[in-house]
Order: structure tokens, then C-alpha cells, then sequence
């Protein structure tokens, strides 16, 4: 029996390494449904860019709580206004994240929540104004510690 | 199930005016996603919607995902044209329904 080299030693130590590392980083990988939410959400229309102006951080040191603000442009007049705006995260397990619904009596469309960011990824936001019209906007935050799993 | 939440919005507006409503209700907003100390995962338990009305017309509703922090806070604003009434419902997955109540009188 042979005694075990240096060059093997170390061989061993990367393939292990090269092991354990892969599975994560499969996981990483944005695999989520948030092309599906919004094909359903859109009905497979494009969605324009402009009038959204999304708050986001661009770094979330803490995935868990992130702020996120929403403003959209619109007179909210009984014949021209928001319905609702939905928003959704590329890189969470799950792609949903919410779904905002305004009506005339807000007076303005805009909101704020608090989101959970599992990892780095682009948040967004599409909104569907009364007319059927759809705008877009993105965002990427960059997240330090992440907001789902254990 | 929710504790009793918190509401802030002013108690008088003007005629026309547009004021901010902010709310938080305590709630741990189980993802789905965590597993407890043995390995098993944790049932999803959030509170899945929040609506909005004035005066009995709807004003401003969501529908959120375990994406929600927890202990939801959720800010936004409405038109007063009327004195009145705010009611504020969260549902919870279990079924259950949290309600609050403002209201809201007209300055002179």
C-alpha cells in the first residue's frame, strides 16, 4: 500500500471541496417561477418602461427586512388610475412577493412594505393601469445575509 | 394569529386632502422555507392579504407572499373627501381576520 503523495493529498482535498460547493451553487441560480407570475399577470403583453420609481437599497445588509417603496405616476382620477402593481424577486425560492391593488380613493399610488431577499437579485415591479396599459420597472439589490431558509 | 396592530394616521384632513396611513401587525410570517432544529421543514403560516376601505368603498388592498418580513408593515394613502370611517382586515392563512378600525373627521 502505497503512502499517498502530496499531489494526491491535495487532489483529494479540491475534489472534495469541488463537491460540497456544487450543490450551492446550483441553488443560486435564479430557477424561480417569476417569469410565469408574470406572463399571468401581463397576459403575455408588453410591459413598457416608465413612470415607477422603485426604492429599493442597492446593498441590504440583512436580507430578512428590506424596505421597499413604490411610486407610480398617475392622476388617480376615477377614468385614469392604478389597479394594481405587482412585484416579484428573480432569485427568492418563491418569485412572489406582492401584489398591490389601488383605487381612485388612494389619491396617490404609492406604498411602502418590507420584503424578505433570499439572495443578490432584481426585484420587479410591474403596474397595470385602468386602461390595461402595462409599465415596468427593475431593481438589483445586492443582499449580504439572506431572508429565507433556516 | 396577530396581535392587536398599530395604525397611524391623522384623526382630521382637509376636504380633498391626501393623507398617509401606516400600519404594522405582529407576525412572524413563517416563510415555508425554514426547517426546525430537526431537519423537518416549517408549515407556511403568513398573513396572505390586507385590505383597505372607507366609508364601506375599498381604498387600497394587497395580497402578499411568504416575501413579506416579518411582522408586516404596510404604508399607503388615501383621498378624503368626507369625514368617516377606515376599516383595516388582515387575513391569515389559518382563516382567521384581524380588524381595526379608524376615524376620520373633516377640518373646518
Amino acid at each position: 500500500m502505497g503512502a499517498i503523495n502530496r499531489r494526491q493529498a491535495f487532489l483529494l482535498g479540491g475534489g472534495f471541496v469541488a463537491l460540497t460547493v456544487m450543490p450551492m451553487a446550483a441553488n443560486a441560480e435564479p430557477s424561480n417561477d417569476a417569469a410565469e407570475l408574470i406572463k399571468t399577470f401581463t397576459g403575455g403583453k408588453e410591459a413598457a418602461k416608465g413612470k415607477i420609481t422603485l426604492d429599493l437599497p442597492e446593498i441590504a445588509e440583512n436580507g430578512n427586512t428590506v424596505p421597499l417603496a413604490l411610486s407610480v405616476e398617475s392622476p388617480m382620477t376615477p377614468d385614469n388610475y392604478v389597479k394594481e402593481v405587482l412585484f416579484v424577486a428573480d432569485g427568492n425560492p418563491n418569485a412572489g412577493v406582492a401584489t398591490l391593488m389601488f383605487t381612485p380613493m388612494s389619491g396617490k399610488a404609492e406604498a411602502s412594505i418590507r420584503i424578505r431577499l433570499a439572495q443578490t437579485q432584481n426585484v420587479i415591479a410591474i403596474a397595470k393601469m385602468s386602461d390595461g396599459s402595462l409599465f415596468t420597472e427593475r431593481k438589483t439589490v445586492k443582499v449580504t445575509i439572506g431572508g429565507c431558509g433556516g | 394569529m396577530a396581535d392587536k396592530p398599530r395604525i397611524k394616521l391623522p384623526k382630521e384632513a382637509k376636504k380633498g386632502e391626501i393623507i398617509q396611513i401606516k400600519t404594522l401587525v405582529s407576525h412572524l410570517m413563517e416563510s415555508g422555507q425554514r426547517k426546525d432544529a430537526q431537519g423537518k421543514p416549517i408549515p407556511r403560516k403568513i398573513i396572505n392579504k390586507f385590505a383597505c376601505e372607507f366609508n364601506g368603498k375599498p381604498v387600497f388592498s394587497c395580497v402578499l407572499e411568504p416575501a413579506i418580513s416579518a411582522n408586516p408593515y404596510i404604508q399607503f394613502d388615501a383621498k378624503i373627501d368626507e369625514e368617516g370611517t377606515f376599516k383595516f382586515a388582515w387575513t391569515d392563512d389559518d382563516g382567521s381576520v384581524v380588524t381595526a378600525e379608524e376615524k376620520i373627521a373633516l377640518k373646518a
